[in-house]
């Protein structure tokens, strides 16, 4: 197993969509990952992340579109021929194999025979920290453990590309956390390109380079876990990616300054928008902060409310407002703040520059399954 | 972390086998004897007056059994018996085996279609199913005519081995596919695209995961129908001719026509013994080397 942090493929799709019947799964999605990079694909079920990752391992063909993997299109390829390694959500280990057998799988089927095979197995099933295991069935393993054999299959063939399709959909939070750090210490060992699928942001963030939203069988915005979080370029990547919070109003605008009309109160916006129109103002929940009725931020931006539910989560608290149009706001405030009580009538205080203005967007709407 | 995943099932304190034990003797007996009932009435006790009786008539000893290996005849229609088992469980493996794969392969709606089309024929009596290939198989048949239409010479199948074959495999083949179903269903067909991705061609994935896999359906399924074609009667008796007698004819014949009962219960009893040994021969074959986790 190279260790040097040049072998990984880079992808790129151009224009790849999927069409099933009229359902499209995939719509003119075009994504460059670099090598060597760790992509999220990160969205709602049916966002078209998976479909995105199984065209790239060749178990779906694209309707249209380019795919290039390491610099060779890849497009009628089939996927015995592509090279890449794959990592399901379901395990997917050959319960008739042990788990040396299961491992040794891929190099048995490119002729490579013992002592290199039997030396590479090892050194696979090391880095998964499962060394101690090889003569066990998948069936006497956990589910992690199953999760990190598969994980040993997939890279022990050095593929220069890896792929994961929720790997840790199937387990519980406290060991999902600590397959997350395992996973990007093996990311940063092997230097293969890695490209990742799930629907939980937080994930996302904890892992990826790079991130790209789907939604709806489009990418909505690619870009670092920051990127994402602080400049949201739609409404659908500001209310999924974080917490958020979401004001409807109405600008009214004379000369350069425009006001928005948001809860009976004029809010300064801090740019120029037309005349009557309906943008969104996005708020994260660190920008905000509170203060009882009348009692302070004077020289900003303040909107009334009464505290609709107070959650103490160890570190600070949590605080939903409602507002005069019974809008909802989400407040993060530490351990050293004032803190408030269920129905307290507040003041919401927010500077205009941290407000970000989005256009509306009736598809900005998920479910997370 | 192993012992995280392992979760709530060990606080469940376990039912032991001696807890086993005391349920069975309390009630669980009354549910099983109208069963073991019948099976001691029809089945133990037949048997043993027909082993008694290829003792004791017409007089003690072991002069059926002399007869019976001392008769070139009855040693011929033994093999014979076996190796048309033989080829119909063939047949019925070959014809069941991509037959259950697409069951398992297709929607809802389609696989109750497969599988009507594989029970219906169980609601037919066996004597009608095999008048039926009479009228297919005979030298002026359905299949003949065909031939004959399409300017080849016509084959003899009533009445030879084959047409035996042909006739009981078609009989026999539900108790090939059913299993193999059983089996196959439980598959995980995503093992296949992971074995895929791991440089398999569709071949080897099949050969390598896939059979393997399935194994224990093909051999339960060949076991039952090998064992029923042993002891098959009337599709023989209607298809065959004298040159493809199986032994539960022969069976026949001593007793019902010869009234040797002696004779008649020394063949079944030879037949039953062949059957036990050579399923104690095929029982290191089915053992799985590997214990079958369940399948998320």
């Amino acid at each position: 197993m190279a260790s040097s942090s040049t072998r990984g493929a880079a992808i790129d799709l151009k224009s790849v969509s999927k069409h099933y019947g009229s359902f499209i799964a995939l719509d003119k999605v075009s994504l460059r990952i670099e090598p060597g990079e760790f992509m999220t694909l990160l969205g709602p079920s049916g966002s078209g992340k998976t479909t995105t990752l199984n065209v790239i391992a060749g178990f779906t063909e694209v309707s249209s579109g380019s795919l290039d993997v390491g610099g060779k299109s890849v497009i009628g390829v089939p996927a015995h021929k592509r090279n890449i390694g794959v990592v399901f959500q379901h395990y997917a280990l050959f319960p008739h194999m042990t788990v040396s057998r299961n491992v040794a799988y891929p190099l048995t089927l490119r002729g490579i025979a013992n002592p290199d095979r039997e030396s590479r197995v090892r050194k696979a099933l090391d880095m998964v920290k499962m060394a101690d295991f090889g003569h066990r069935f998948p069936s006497e393993l956990s589910g992690g453990q199953q999760q990190r054999v598969a994980l040993a299959r997939a890279i022990v063939f050095d593929p220069p590309l890896l792929l994961m399709d929720e790997p840790l959909g199937a387990l519980d939070k406290k060991l999902r956390e600590w397959l997350q750090l395992e996973i990007k210490r093996i990311h940063r060992e092997l230097g293969t390109t890695f490209v990742y699928v799930t629907h939980d942001q937080e994930e996302a963030l904890v892992l990826s380079d790079r991130i790209a939203v789907f939604n709806q069988g489009r990418i909505e915005q690619i870009g670092t876990g920051r990127q994402l979080y602080d400049e949201p370029e739609t409404l659908f990547v500001g209310k999924f990616v974080g917490d958020s919070t979401i004001l409807r109003g109405a600008a009214s605008t004379s000369g350069n300054e425009t006001a928005i009309d948001v809860a009976g109160r004029k809010v300064a916006a801090a740019k120029r928008l037309s005349d009557g129109a309906k943008p969104v103002m996005l708020l994260r929940p660190e920008k905000l902060s509170l203060a009882r009725r009348g009692k302070g931020g004077q020289d900003r931006n303040t909107l009334p409310g009464r505290i609709g539910e107070a959650i103490y989560l160890g570190s600070g608290s949590k605080y939903e407002v409602v507002l005069a149009d019974s809008s909802k706001a989400i407040v993060r405030s530490t351990l050293d703040a004032e803190t408030f009580a269920i129905g307290d009538e507040v003041d919401l205080i927010f500077a205009g520059s941290d407000v970000k203005l989005l256009a509306d967007d009736e598809n900005a709407d998920f479910t997370l399954t | 972390m192993a012992t995280r995943a392992i979760d709530s099932r060990d606080t469940v304190p376990a039912v032991t086998a001696d807890d086993r034990r005391r349920w069975f003797r309390g009630q669980a007996f009354w549910l099983v004897a109208p069963a073991l009932l019948l099976l001691v009435i029809c089945l133990g006790l037949p048997l043993a007056i027909v082993t008694l009786r290829s003792f004791s008539e017409p007089r003690w000893g072991w002069q059926n059994y002399a007869w019976f290996f001392g008769t070139p005849v009855n040693l011929t229609v033994l093999q014979r018996t076996f190796a048309i088992s033989a080829w119909v469980t063939l047949v019925c493996l070959v014809a069941g085996y991509p037959y259950a794969y697409v069951m398992t392969a297709v929607g809802p709606k389609l696989r109750l279609i497969l599988i009507l089309c594989v029970l219906v024929p169980f609601w037919v009596s066996g004597v009608v199913r095999t008048l039926a290939w009479v009228i297919l198989l005979q030298d002026s048949g359905v299949i003949n005519s065909v031939i004959r239409a399409v300017g080849l010479s016509p084959v003899k199948l009533i009445r030879t081995q084959t047409g035996v074959v042909i006739g009981m495999a078609q009989v026999l083949l539900p108790f090939m596919i059913l299993p193999l179903y059983s089996v196959m269903k439980t598959i995980d067909l995503r093992l296949m695209q992971a074995a895929r991705s791991l440089g398999a061609s569709p071949a080897r994935a099949f050969a390598q995961v896939y059979l393997p896999l399935s194994l224990p359906g093909v051999y339960a399924g060949a076991i039952i129908v090998f064992i029923l074609a042993l002891g098959f009667y009337i599709t023989p008796a209607l298809l065959g001719g004298p040159r493809s007698t199986m032994l539960s004819t022969l069976i026949q014949n001593q007793v019902l026509s010869l009234l040797n009962w002696g004779r008649g219960g020394a063949m079944g009893v030879v037949l039953l013994i062949a059957t036990f040994v050579l399923l104690a021969l095929a029982a290191p074959l089915s053992r799985q080397p590997h214990k079958t986790g369940s399948r998320r």
